[in-house]
């Protein structure tokens, strides 16, 4: 039995459709990651696991509880931390988590050495109030909450969104560390850098699931032929890329632009193309492939 | 009742930490109590009078001083005419204009007697017909003692009026009771509605909802400590009315809690119901306050339901306000027992269940 089973899960707004027929399945112990941008249906796909909203069609498991039926049992073994910060912002990181561990029945001392690693970082300010946590700071608080009462899967929505580069890799590092202890956590994430941290990825966009494999593999599978190309005048050099022969796409990566091309491409002819444009200095050279362009060519198709 | 103890101590540490509330709690109603009595009065005092006295004898003398003794009226000067005094009325200076006719006295025991004339401005009609009223009581009890000297039979003697339970006929004592249930439904009703709005805002009410605690438990924890107030709250302005006004009640302290706290477990019920449905504060309050204006107004708080239309008393009947007010007069000023009021005890009842049920059912964990 896998950690959680999603079949065919169908949920709509009003004429929205959030889910269009979602089928996927976590293993247990996995790190899985949801990649896509805003409005993909991330969230929905939480809560509906959460047990939060229920499904239009389709069904789920967690654990083998039905999302529907057995919602009860579900919320006693998930950890559910939401993408905006939902802890009682006028108590204290020490109250709130005593909060939350008394609601489940158990206590700080008896999850300690599972939240140790998370919590410890913020210990030195358990007498704060969390409203005046930095951003960081409430993630960590927040995954301690999340897991005090030893859940077997974690839900985490969008967990570094608005933190900066170093608490996110931290971040990353501790789920790590949770998955050592066989916990099974689905995280979602608008960044791309960071799905090389998960087991799988699942790529989504507007309610389906583009792919999903492990993170060498989806890069692997890229079968098109990859060029990044910069010069003197980027924007430039943008628009005139996108009328050389041979080039299939063109969107800017970085410092450079990448260019997805067919066969007809020509390493030399794309020069003197973009310098009779009047682009100097302009290079071009095969790029390895990562998920971003793996995404910007599914969401093409 | 483990969570429920959990989630009572949640609430009471947020409510500490509030900045505002908890002088709220205390501030508002000895405010109220300290400032709203004196100010919500139906009393009509200071009616401006002009009297055009034709007659000039000694009776309409004697009307003219008596009125000027009485502590409702404000004598105008200087105003001779008819016509003078009208223009006096239609520029708001006077309130109520009383001519006397020529030989008035003259006429007065005769077959045939002349006849005063009273013209009040009644754009405001309580204080127009209310000052006509008070003139025309003075001005009776002049006549009678005229006549009476003269030897003939004082007629307003045949009338007693004697204001039981209230005996002054003081405005404060029908208010404070009243006041003390708009304080009850501004603190329970709109506090315990606010507290359980304010975790949806903040997104809190997720992390409650993914937790095994019911919905139950859940609404139960946040109504309590409004409970608890409420009754924090009632017993101040209780000790402010016996304070300051002098004003206890007649009946017994029991019966005024035992109807408090059916009061405000219904209304918070309701709060909370009203809660449940919106999504934020501002459509709690505008939800609230259309309620709270309808339960003000039509309650009989400020005025007699015995003098609204014939549609709106039955309307009245499912307005658990009204229940509550009446319990609170008649045991405030009257002294009723329990026994008198068990219909209202009755209705405070069923109120208080339906609006706890519609609380408990409205709650969604899922959306």
């Amino acid at each position: 039995m896998a950690a959680i089973e999603v079949h065919n899960l169908c949920k709509r707004y009003g004429k929205v459709t959030a889910l269009d027929h979602l089928s996927f399945t976590v293993e247990k112990g996995e790190l899985f990651g949801l990649i896509g941008p805003d409005g993909a249906g991330k969230t929905t796909l939480f809560r509906l696991l959460a047990t939060l909203l229920n499904p239009d069609e389709g069904s789920a498991t967690v654990e083998g509880f039905d999302i529907v039926g057995d919602y009860r049992e579900i919320r006693e073994i998930v950890g559910y931390m939401p993408g905006r910060f939902s802890l009682y912002q006028d108590l204290s990181v020490e109250e709130n988590l005593d909060f939350f561990a008394a609601l489940f029945g158990t206590r700080v001392a008896d999850a300690y050495e599972l939240i140790e690693p998370v919590y410890k970082q913020i210990e030195p300010f358990k007498t704060r109030r969390a409203g005046k946590l930095s951003g960081g700071m409430k993630q960590k608080l927040a995954l301690s909450c999340a897991l005090i009462h030893r859940p077997k899967v974690l839900f985490l929505d969008e967990p570094t969104t608005g933190v900066d580069a170093v608490s996110r890799s931290e971040f990353w590092d501790m789920l790590s560390d949770l998955k050592q202890r066989g916990i099974t956590i689905l995280v979602s994430t608008p960044y791309m850098d960071e799905a090389s941290r998960c087991d799988r990825v699942a790529l989504c966009n507007e309610g389906r699931i583009l792919t999903i494999d492990t993170p060498c593999h989806i890069v692997e599978n890229f079968d098109k032929r990859l060029y990044a190309v910069s010069g003197d005048n980027m924007f430039t050099l943008l628009n005139v890329s996108r009328a050389v022969s041979g080039v299939v796409e063109c969107y800017p990566f970085g410092s450079a632009h990448h260019i997805v091309a067919d066969a007809a491409f020509n390493e030399n002819e794309f020069i003197a193309q973009a310098t009779l444009a009047g682009v100097r200095n302009v290079d071009v050279y095969p790029a390895e492939p990562t998920i971003e362009d793996v995404f910007i060519n599914l969401m093409k198709q | 009742m483990r969570q429920l103890a959990i989630l009572l101590k949640k609430e009471f540490t947020q409510i500490r930490r509030n900045p505002f509330l908890p002088r709220l709690i205390l501030v508002f109603p000895i405010m109220i109590m300290l400032v709203l009595p004196w100010v919500t009065t139906m009393d009509v005092r200071n009616v401006a009078v002009a009297i055009v006295d034709e007659d000039h004898s000694q009776l309409s003398q004697r009307i003219t001083s008596d009125i000027a003794a009485a502590e409702y009226f404000k004598l105008t000067d200087g105003v001779y005419s008819y016509d003078q005094a009208l223009l006096l009325l239609e520029d708001c200076k006077i309130d109520v204009i009383l001519s006397i006719p020529r030989n008035f006295e003259h006429d007065l025991s005769s077959v045939s007697p002349q006849r005063l004339s009273i013209a009040a401005n009644a754009v405001n009609a309580t204080k127009g017909s209310l000052g006509s009223q008070y003139l025309v009581q003075t001005i009776a009890i002049t006549l009678s003692r005229q006549l009476a000297e003269q030897g003939v039979e004082a007629p307003s003697d045949l009338i007693v009026v004697q204001n039981r339970y209230n005996e002054t006929l003081n405005y404060r004592h029908l208010m404070i009771p009243a006041l003390m249930i708009m304080l009850l439904i501004l603190i329970c009703g709109f506090l315990s509605a606010i507290n359980i709005v304010i975790e949806k805002e903040n997104g809190t009410i997720e992390q409650i909802n993914v937790s095994p605690v019911g919905r139950l438990t859940f609404t139960l924890a946040k109504l309590i400590p409004y409970w608890l107030i409420g009754l924090l709250v009632i017993s101040i302005a209780m000790l402010v009315a016996r304070l300051v006004y002098g004003l206890s009640p007649a009946g017994s302290l029991w019966v005024i809690y035992l109807a408090t706290i059916l009061f405000i477990v219904g209304f918070s019920g309701f709060g909370v119901a009203i809660a449940n449905k919106s999504d934020n504060i501002q459509q709690t309050m505008f939800v609230m306050f259309f309620f709270v204006i309808i339960f003000m107004l039509l309650s009989g708080l400020l005025t007699p339901i015995s003098s609204m239309p014939d549609w709106a008393q039955k309307f009245t009947i499912i307005l658990p306000p009204r229940y509550y007010i009446e319990i609170m007069r008649a045991v405030y000023l009257k002294g009723t027992t329990f026994v008198e009021l068990w219909p209202n005890f009755a209705a405070l009842t069923i109120f208080a269940v339906v609006f706890n049920l519609l609380a408990a059912v409205t709650y969604r964990k899922q959306s």
